[in-house]
C-alpha cells in the first residue's frame, strides 16, 4: 500500500476514480527494468520490420531514414527483437551500469 | 551497403502505424499476451468500446492512476465480461438512433483472459454468443492463471506443471486435457470463431478485422506465450507460439457461417516435443506422457482437417 502523502485528498480525484489522460501509462519508464540492451548494426538491416512488428513494448520506431530503433526508456530487454531478426542485425548486450 | 533494395514494403507498410496500446505498461519481459494486446488494438482501430475482464493484462495496464490504453476501455469483474460489452453494445445502438452521439459505427469489444473467459465467464461469453449482440469477444489464453502465480485453469494443457498441479510421485502435472473452448463457440452457430496467434501478427490482424465486418457476435481465441508462467526463455515467445502451431498443437483455423479452413497450413507437422522442451513446465513429462500427448494431437487434427476437407 503506498503511504498517505497528503498531497492528493480523495475528493480530488475524478468520479469513478476514471483516467482521462488515455495512456499515461507512458509517463511511466519501464526501461529501468532491463539487464540487456539491443545494440544495431544497420549495416545489415534491410528494414524488414520484424523488430517492429514482434516488440511487446511497441517502443521500436522507424526514424526518417527508413531504419527502426529502440526507444531505450521503455525497452525492457526481452531479446525478442534478436531473436527474431531476419539478418542479425540485433544484438543483445549486458547493461555496463 | 545494404542487403536487399526496396524491401521496406512488408510490415510496417501493410499494419496500422497508429499505437492504441500504449508503452510503459508493467508486463513482464518477452510477454507474448501483451504483444497480442498491441496488435488487436492496431487492427480494432479508434472507433472502439473494449470492456475487459479481470486478468493479467488489465492488472498490467491499468494501475492506477495509470492507463496504458488510448481507447475508452471499462474494467469489469471476472465473470461478465461479455455481458458489459452486451450492455455497451445495446445502449450504443440506442443513443446513436437517438441522435445524442455522432453514429460513428463504433464497435463494442469484450476481452478477457483464459480464466475470465474458459472458467468464471463462460456463461456470460455463451449467453452474448446467443443472445446475437454484435460483439467480438477476444479471449488471450496464456493456459493458467498467471497473474496470482499460475494457478491451473480449464485451459491448461495435460501435463503442464502449475502450482496447484505440481508434478511428484503422485502426479504428472496437469491430469485433464484443455477445454476447446473455440469449439463451444462454433457450437452457438456464430457467425466468425478464429484461432490466431500473435506468432503469426497478418493473421491476427486479418481476423480480428473479418470478426468486426460480420454482423453478429465473433469469437477470437488467441495463444499467447506467458514465459513466466510456462518457465520458458522470454526470447522465445514468438518462436513458442509459431512451433505451437507447426506441431498442431494449437492450430490456426476460422470457421465462418459453419465454413472450416485452416488459416496456417504447415505441410510437415513438427513432433509436439519440439514444443515441449522449450518450455519448464513440461521439462517433467516421460517419453510416454509425450507420447500419449502427440496421439492426442494428431488426432485432433485429423479431425479438424476433415472439418475443413467438408
Amino acid at each position: 500500500m503506498p503511504k498517505e502523502t497528503g498531497k492528493t485528498r480523495w475528493q480530488d480525484l475524478p468520479i469513478g476514480f476514471m483516467i482521462t489522460d488515455a495512456g499515461n501509462a507512458a509517463e511511466y519508464h519501464t526501461g529501468t527494468w532491463r539487464s540487456q540492451q539491443p545494440v544495431r548494426n544497420n549495416d545489415r538491416c534491410f528494414r524488414c520490420g520484424m523488430c517492429y512488428l514482434f516488440c511487446p513494448e511497441g517502443c521500436i520506431h522507424r526514424g526518417p531514414d527508413g531504419y527502426f530503433f529502440a526507444d531505450l526508456r521503455y525497452c525492457k530487454g526481452c531479446g525478442i527483437c534478436a531473436q527474431e531478426c531476419w539478418s542479425d542485425t540485433i544484438n543483445m548486450v549486458e547493461e555496463t551500469e | 551497403m545494404k542487403l536487399v533494395e526496396n524491401f521496406d514494403i512488408f510490415a510496417p507498410v501493410v499494419v496500422p502505424p497508429e499505437e492504441y496500446f500504449s508503452p510503459g505498461h508493467r508486463a513482464c519481459q518477452g510477454c507474448g499476451e501483451v504483444l497480442a494486446v498491441r496488435l488487436v488494438c492496431k487492427a480494432l482501430g479508434p472507433n472502439v468500446i473494449i470492456s475487459m475482464a479481470t486478468g493479467c493484462m488489465e492488472i498490467v495496464s491499468s494501475p492506477y492512476p495509470h492507463s496504458a490504453w488510448r481507447v475508452p476501455w471499462l474494467h469489469v469483474a471476472f465473470e461478465n465480461a461479455a455481458a458489459v460489452a452486451s450492455g455497451v453494445e445495446a445502449a450504443l445502438r440506442v443513443i446513436e438512433r437517438k441522435g445524442k452521439i455522432p453514429a460513428k459505427n463504433t464497435h463494442s469489444i469484450a476481452m478477457g483472459g483464459d480464466g475470465g473467459t474458459t472458467d468464471i465467464g463462460l456463461q456470460s461469453l455463451s449467453g452474448m454468443l446467443e443472445r446475437g449482440h454484435d460483439v467480438v469477444y477476444v479471449c488471450y489464453d496464456n493456459e493458467a492463471y498467471m497473474n496470482t502465480g499460475v494457478q491451473r485453469s480449464s485451459s491448461t494443457p495435460f501435463g503442464a506443471m502449475t502450482t496447484t498441479s505440481p508434478p511428484g510421485k503422485m502426479s504428472f502435472g496437469q491430469s485433464t486435457w484443455k477445454k476447446n473452448v473455440a469449439e463451444i463457440a462454433v457450437a452457438h452457430k456464430i457467425p466468425y470463431v478464429a484461432t490466431a496467434s500473435p506468432s503469426y501478427p497478418i493473421d491476427l490482424i486479418n481476423k480480428i478485422k473479418r470478426a468486426v465486418d460480420v454482423v453478429g457476435p465473433a469469437y477470437v481465441h488467441v495463444l499467447s506465450v506467458c514465459p513466466t508462467g510456462w518457465r520458458s526463455a522470454g526470447n522465445n515467445s514468438i518462436k513458442l507460439g509459431r512451433l505451437a502451431v507447426e506441431s498442431a498443437v494449437f492450430p490456426l483455423y476460422e470457421v465462418k457461417d459453419g465454413k472450416y479452413r485452416l488459416t496456417i497450413d504447415p505441410p510437415k507437422l513438427r513432433p509436439v516435443s519440439d514444443y515441449l522442451k522449450l518450455q519448464g513446465r513440461f521439462r517433467h513429462l516421460t517419453p510416454d506422457l509425450i507420447e500419449q500427448i502427440q496421439k492426442r494431437v494428431t488426432e485432433e487434427y485429423g479431425i479438424l482437417k476433415k472439418k475443413c476437407e467438408e
